[in-house]
């Protein structure tokens, strides 16, 4: 099952380290994680996507409250989930299909971000799944695709 | 006036009025052993080794309730103290390690003794700090107390490296520590409180379920007082052995794998089980999905993940268990009914009468278990009592008269081979007034037999009595009854080493006894000797320790007897 949490925690070294021990010493894979500090403050704001048993991951969560440097552990299901993901073409691949892929790219609150003589960088913001969607429409279309995908980062609603 | 780092971290012990520091110099460390060597407010105890250290700081602060310190170098100096911390750890041990590192410049480029030191310990401490900067020392150290003896007590190491011991900065100790992301809850939630004593009041079949969290909170006077009180049976962990004492009438016993009958059939007949301070550990419960199928469960702790983790738990209450109990005890003493549970506690007293814990003497070869009784009979009554693990283990734990909390030192959670005889010099340290004994095996001395050397530098007449079977004796029991009685390098008759020398060679006092007379004389010898003493009792090589809950298996169906073969 997928979840996303929360973690507010002090700005600190080793804090991050914690944090992620937690997955490793359960045999957890962290799907995605995005960290950055929360401005005018001494805390940080972590979002994480993991799998897995949900009685494991309750136990991880109070884990998580139990660290020190922890704050708050924020689970909600109602979340809005963003994004961000950067998509490279090969110039020769797509240079008579600029127009679609940047209409297509703005359905998913992107355009087209950098063009040189070799490539075409796009990028977009939207849900993971949308974003994931998106993905493979490029990728049907287009060969030798490269993808950075950000993580997904949470407010609360 | 300025000071170096390594006065900072003098100062700070001092004002946290530590009394003993355990350790073992090296490179790292060296500027702060410089300071302890001009100083003269507290002691300082050379260990043997590292582990050794970390095991007396362990067992003085199980003895004495304070907080342990213990001091190490870097790279293999603290490696080797790593065994020390979880076990301190497993065990919730309010303890402050503090290590040397190599100099913030050289942090990363395998330097000499050079270990990412708080990456090596982060899973088995409370909390770990790296000190980049004197200015966070006196900070950190503070805080480092704090943690280890705050809300659900642990293990706190501070890494400090060697150009931060010499750096300078003007000392100021933090009068107190305020963490916004770390606030023990102690009280309990009043309404929680109000529900789990309509609960009890409902209950026909309650039993307390005690556990180290008592004897940590100090709530032995309070849970005695309910016990009486409310006349509701209880059990006890191992790491809650002393909370009742063991003629109380309600104490139904130690609970577990190798509890009494009557405890394991009283949490599995309960309908109410009142958890203080414990955790449902596997050795507890047996097998999960059969662990007190008809019971609700009241489960009180300090530490809210421990709650629900293994059971689910009808009454959750988060806070310290004497705190709780002192909420609770009015309204169980106005509105409990004692004489309630005569029926249910008639019940527990038959399973007792028919499966007590026993064993069957004999005159040709000592019983370890009577070797235990008879040490309860001779030592005095508050005398400390520390373990190794294995069969002597559970032995003590099951036969030995334990009367008070504190009593008991012993590697519950981790299962530690070697911490006893560190951890009872520990506990000697930190009680010279009373008698210490390490009830340990054959196996387990040999783990830190080196520290026969620190009790004899420092005057701490620790008594050894080893159980000897000359086997490995608790894998030797699972291999008989699991394996097909394959005695897999558990045999260790081949060579055994001259318990009587090995003391001697290192200022201690040595006893091989065959006979249940050379026993006793030898023990009351060995009390009055003043020195650190061996007694190498030659035991029943095949004793078993029973009852025995199988693996995996639910808590009635206990083995009870051996087959005789």
């Amino acid at each position: 099952m997928k979840r996303i949490i929360s973690v507010i925690l002090e700005n600190e070294h080793g804090a991050l380290a914690r944090v992620v021990n937690m997955f490793a010493a359960r045999g957890y894979n962290i799907t995605s994680l995005t960290v950055s500090p929360i401005p005018n403050s001494e805390f940080s704001r972590m979002t994480i996507m993991s799998e897995g048993d949900p009685k494991i991951f309750e136990q991880i969560v109070k884990q998580l409250y139990k660290l020190i440097p922890v704050y708050k552990v924020i689970e909600s299901d109602d979340f809005i989930e963003k994004e961000m993901a950067m998509v490279k073409f090969p110039l020769k691949e797509v240079k008579d299909n600029l127009a679609d892929i940047d209409a297509l790219a703005r359905c998913y609150n992107g355009k087209i971000s950098n063009v040189n003589d070799k490539s075409v960088v796009v990028s977009v913001v939207d849900r993971p799944n949308r974003i994931d969607n998106f993905l493979k429409a490029m990728q049907v279309k287009y060969k030798n695709l490269e993808v950075v995908r950000s993580g997904v980062s949470v407010i609360e609603r | 006036m300025k000071m170096t780092g390594a006065q900072i971290v003098i100062e700070s012990l001092i004002k946290e009025n530590v009394e003993v520091v355990f350790g073992y110099p090296g490179g790292a460390i060296m500027n702060v052993y410089d300071e302890i060597y001009k100083q003269n407010s507290f002691k300082h105890i050379l260990a043997k080794h590292e582990q050794g250290a970390v095991h007396m700081a362990d067992g003085y602060a199980r003895a004495s309730g304070k907080v342990g310190v213990a001091m190490v170098t870097s790279g293999p100096g603290l490696t080797n103290a790593i065994t020390g911390i979880a076990t301190a750890y497993t065990d919730s041990i309010p303890m402050v390690i503090i290590s040397g590192q190599v100099p913030t410049t050289a942090i990363g480029t395998d330097a000499f003794q050079e270990v990412d030191a708080v990456g090596v310990t982060r899973p088995i401490t409370k909390h770990n700090f790296l000190v980049k900067d004197v200015k966070d020392l006196a900070y950190i150290l503070k805080e480092a107390f704090y943690l280890a003896k705050s809300g659900r007590p642990g293990p706190v190491h501070v890494d400090i490296p060697k150009d931060v011991t010499i750096a300078k900065i003007k000392f100021e100790y933090p009068e107190k520590i305020e963490l916004k992301t770390y606030k023990p809850t102690y009280k309990g939630n009043k309404r929680a409180i109000k529900r789990a004593v309509e609960a009890i009041k409902k209950a026909k079949r309650p039993v307390f379920y005690i556990g180290g969290g008592s004897v940590l909170s100090g709530a032995y006077g309070l849970i005695r007082e309910i016990v009486k009180t409310t006349k509701i049976p209880a059990v006890e962990t191992l790491m809650a052995r002393g909370v009742l004492r063991y003629d109380c009438p309600y104490l139904m016993g130690m609970v577990g794998m190798h509890g009494s009958y009557a405890a394991n059939m009283a949490m599995n007949d309960a309908d109410l089980i009142i958890s203080l301070g414990a955790r449902f550990d596997d050795r507890v419960t047996g097998k999960i999905d059969e662990f007190a199928k008809n019971a609700d469960i009241v489960h009180i702790d300090i530490d809210p993940s421990q709650i629900g983790k293994v059971v689910p738990t009808k009454y959750p209450i988060v806070g310290d268990v004497r705190m709780v109990l002192e909420d609770m005890l009015p309204f169980l003493l106005e509105e409990i009914d004692s004489s309630k549970y005569e029926d249910w506690k008639g019940v527990l007293n038959r399973y007792k009468e028919l499966y007590p814990l026993s064993y069957k003497d004999s005159d040709e070869v000592i019983k370890p278990q009577w070797v235990i009784q008879k040490t309860g009979e001779i030592a005095p009554e508050d005398a400390i009592i520390s373990t190794d693990v294995g069969q002597h283990q559970m032995w003590t734990a099951q036969f030995y008269p334990f009367t008070y909390p504190r009593q008991l030192l012993t590697s519950g959670g981790l299962g530690t081979m070697g911490f006893g005889f560190p951890a009872a010099l520990g506990a000697k340290e930190g009680k010279k007034d009373k008698v210490v004994i390490n009830f340990t095996g054959d196996g387990s001395i040999m783990m830190n037999i080196q520290e026969v050397l620190t009790g004899y530098k420092y005057k701490l007449p620790v008594i050894n009595i080893i159980l000897n079977n000359n086997y490995l004796g608790m894998v030797r029991q699972w291999q008989t009854m699991f394996y097909n009685d394959r005695l897999s390098e558990t045999d260790l008759s081949d060579v055994q080493p001259d318990f009587v020398k090995l003391a001697e060679s290192m200022g201690g006092i040595g006893y091989r006894v065959k006979t249940k007379d050379e026993f006793e004389k030898a023990l009351k010898e060995a009390i009055d000797s003043k020195k650190v003493a061996f007694i190498d009792v030659q035991i029943d090589r095949r004793e078993d320790v029973l009852p025995m809950v199988p693996p995996n298996s639910p808590l009635k169906n206990m083995l009870i007897f051996k087959d005789e073969k």
